[in-house]
């Protein structure tokens, strides 16, 4: 398996990794050279600083709707891209398992409700994975790939449908909705306390429209638990590939580390490994005596050991990374100088990730 | 500058910056430096990772094997330190635990008290967004009043959910009206808009994002939460002097090459540093690139840069 044989053959690529790793511009460059290979792709963003935006030169245009840029990709490639929005995203789903449209507006109006689709934990990874889902089955693609959020916790992404479906499960909230016509007068008396604690420290308007979510919320669960379902099972069927991406600092390594456990203990195995901005090493053949030896050439030596030395020093920071992920291919991405904000600019990272690349660094 | 006086000049000072920049090397080499000034340190992590208690953990078991891990919590933990230097205390404060002790401090009953899970915490919120945010920042209000160390450092959070930490006692002001959030978040925001208390030091690298994202975090931690900036940190700075490559040597020699691609990154780097001093009149404090990451380096070179400034 190389990189480039798994973007011709997935049809959904995950790229995985902390903060700063240049995940974005990865993704992007996965797009690009999935639609050179003639593949009709979409790649979903989900960060909101409009980096994908930037990085493909269309600042500011993205939104839930998936939109085509142009690329030189021969006849049948296409590269389209997005920006999720959670928000949106969680509307479809409540208008796809309400039983009518009363109900979709008591829980799209609720102001938990608002609280749960933007701030609730595992929320935006969710509605990335139904999202995904969405792109899956929307016949203008053949394959989806998504930068997921800067998490610490890889598995975030792949719990939260069943985490969200817990949380809306959980005895308390069970608790909540049983005295479903009196509210809190009739809630039994060893919760009383709780809930009084609650409405203290979050004021009872707020509890209020807890109550009143849940129970617009009745009857959905059946519909929302089986789509999670479906969602978990497109997430670990083996069509869709994980990419961890990381670059070499001790800092990311070790974050690549734990998501590639993470992994594995979902039963999942890392598709690939992208290392970004390896700095590359130079040459040390030279022959300074048949030079100029009137100049010294001392800074100049002392900088190409110093930088071969934190090129060795990075190469030996991944080695281990490396010999984890096997035989899943590893693809170096060089430190690169211009900043990357055009799909040409994309098109250099694009080569380097299906170049036959063997695990060295030059 | 004096370092007592350096260190000094407010009481907490919350670290922030986006990831990969090296905020916790730069957190942590901070608290050493502090200590070794001669302060009490009390370094906070606000989540559960492990690079801080890494770091800190190396300084205390240098040349004795493997640092241990997974001692940190809420109560606090001592870091072993050299002698003739102050100390450092750590602990871990996450909204789950802050939320619980608030809750303990409530008259609940048995069943009640079952019921304080995270999933509560997460019911709690949700409801109320920022509440969890609040509670941390009312922790280390509290630590900050009974005065428990002369500097109190936070290893913050990544720098788009520092501003969302901060702003929450002003959300939560503005919509909560009256109880005892109410009066938390009052308490939080007079912290945080007094610069003898409270200064946020941003963390980044001389690098074009990073950059940018320090100068709009600093405009809105300013301007719209009123947070005073401690000195800017630029991380892992190359030494800034060009190499002279004679003409005389052939362009595709790895020296040549090297020379080449020091140079490309030492100007990058002095555009970027440049601008970030023409968009921000801050002081900063500019660390060289270290290929070792131990606390005590970091704190040489903070310590190092902290006497150089005017």
């Amino acid at each position: 398996m190389t990189v480039g044989s798994i973007i011709a053959n997935s049809s959904i690529i995950i790229c995985a990794g902390s903060g700063g790793v240049g995940k974005t511009t990865t993704a992007a460059a996965i797009g690009v050279a999935a639609a050179r290979a003639g593949r009709r792709v979409v790649v979903v963003t989900i960060d909101p600083a409009k980096r994908l935006a930037d990085t493909l030169g269309i600042s500011g245009k993205l939104n839930n709707e998936p939109h085509r840029i142009e690329i030189d990709a021969g006849e049948t490639g296409q590269l389209w891209a997005m920006m999720l929005d959670t928000q949106a995203t969680f509307n479809e789903v409540v208008r796809l398992y309400s039983v009518d449209s009363e109900q979709v507006k008591r829980i799209t109006s609720n102001r938990f409700f608002l609280n749960i689709s933007n701030n609730l934990s595992g929320t935006q990874e969710y509605m990335a994975a139904e999202k995904l889902f969405q792109l899956h089955a929307d016949e203008r693609f053949d394959l989806v790939v998504i930068d997921t959020p800067p998490t610490r916790d890889a598995l975030n992404f792949l719990n939260a449908p069943s985490r969200l479906v817990r949380f809306l499960d959980h005895r308390v909230y069970r608790m909540l909705l049983a005295p479903s016509t009196g509210g809190l007068r009739i809630i039994s008396a060893a919760v009383q306390p709780l809930l009084r604690t609650i409405a203290g420290v979050v004021s009872a308007k707020a509890l209020d429209d807890v109550l009143e979510f849940f129970r617009a919320f009745e009857g959905m669960d059946s519909g929302f638990r089986a789509r999670a379902q479906e969602v978990v099972g497109l997430l670990k069927s083996p069509s869709t590939a994980y990419f961890v991406i990381t670059s070499p600092s001790v800092e990311a390594v070790e974050e690549a580390d734990y998501f590639i456990t993470q992994l594995a203990a979902a039963q999942l195995s890392t598709a690939a490994l992208i290392i970004n901005r390896l700095q590359p090493s130079f040459d040390e053949s030279f022959a300074y005596e048949n030079h100029d030896q009137t100049f010294d050439y001392s800074a100049l030596d002392a900088n190409l050991k110093n930088l071969n030395a934190r090129a060795a020093m990075q190469v030996a920071s991944i080695a281990q990374l490396v010999s984890r992920v096997s035989p899943a291919p590893v693809t170096f991405v060089p430190l690169l100088s211009q900043d990357i904000a055009s799909p040409d600019a994309l098109g250099v990272i694009a080569a380097h990730l299906v170049a036959d690349q063997t695990q060295t660094t030059n | 500058m004096d370092q007592t006086k350096f260190f000094t000049a407010s009481r907490i000072i919350i670290v922030a910056g986006k990831g990969g920049v090296g905020k916790t090397t730069v957190s942590a080499g901070l608290a050493m430096a502090a200590a070794q000034a001669g302060l009490h340190v009390l370094f906070i992590e606000l989540d559960d990772k492990p690079s801080a208690e890494k770091i800190l953990g190396s300084a205390s078991s240098r040349g004795s094997g493997s640092p241990g891990y997974g001692n940190w919590g809420y109560e606090p933990t001592e870091i072993a330190l050299p002698s003739g230097t102050g100390h450092i205390t750590a602990r871990r404060i996450t909204a789950t635990s802050a939320l619980t002790d608030y809750l303990d401090t409530r008259p609940l009953g048995k069943v009640s008290r079952k019921l304080i899970t995270a999933g509560i915490v997460e019911l709690i919120a949700t409801a109320a967004p920022g509440i969890d945010d609040l509670l941390v920042l009312g922790k280390i209000k509290a630590l900050e009043s009974e005065g428990v160390a002369d500097l109190i450092i936070i290893d913050g959070p990544p720098a788009g959910q520092a501003i969302s930490l901060l702003m929450s006692a002003r959300a939560l002001n503005t919509s909560i009206s009256g109880g005892p959030i109410h009066q938390q978040s009052a308490e939080v925001l007079e912290l945080l808009a007094d610069s003898a208390r409270c200064q946020v030091m941003l963390v980044t690298l001389p690098e074009t994002t990073p950059v940018n994202e320090m100068i709009d975090t600093a405009f809105a931690l300013e301007d719209d939460i009123g947070v005073h900036l401690a000195p800017l940190v630029i991380n892992a700075v190359e030494s800034g002097t060009t190499l002279e490559i004679p003409k005389s040597l052939p362009s595709a020699s790895g020296v040549v090459q090297a020379a080449r691609f020091q140079n490309a990154r030492t100007a990058r780097q002095s555009h970027e540093i440049a601008r970030l001093k023409e968009r921000l009149a801050i002081p900063t404090l500019e660390l060289p690139f270290l290929t070792t990451i131990d606390a005590a380096t970091v704190a040489a070179a903070i310590l190092h840069q902290i006497e150089m400034m005017p």
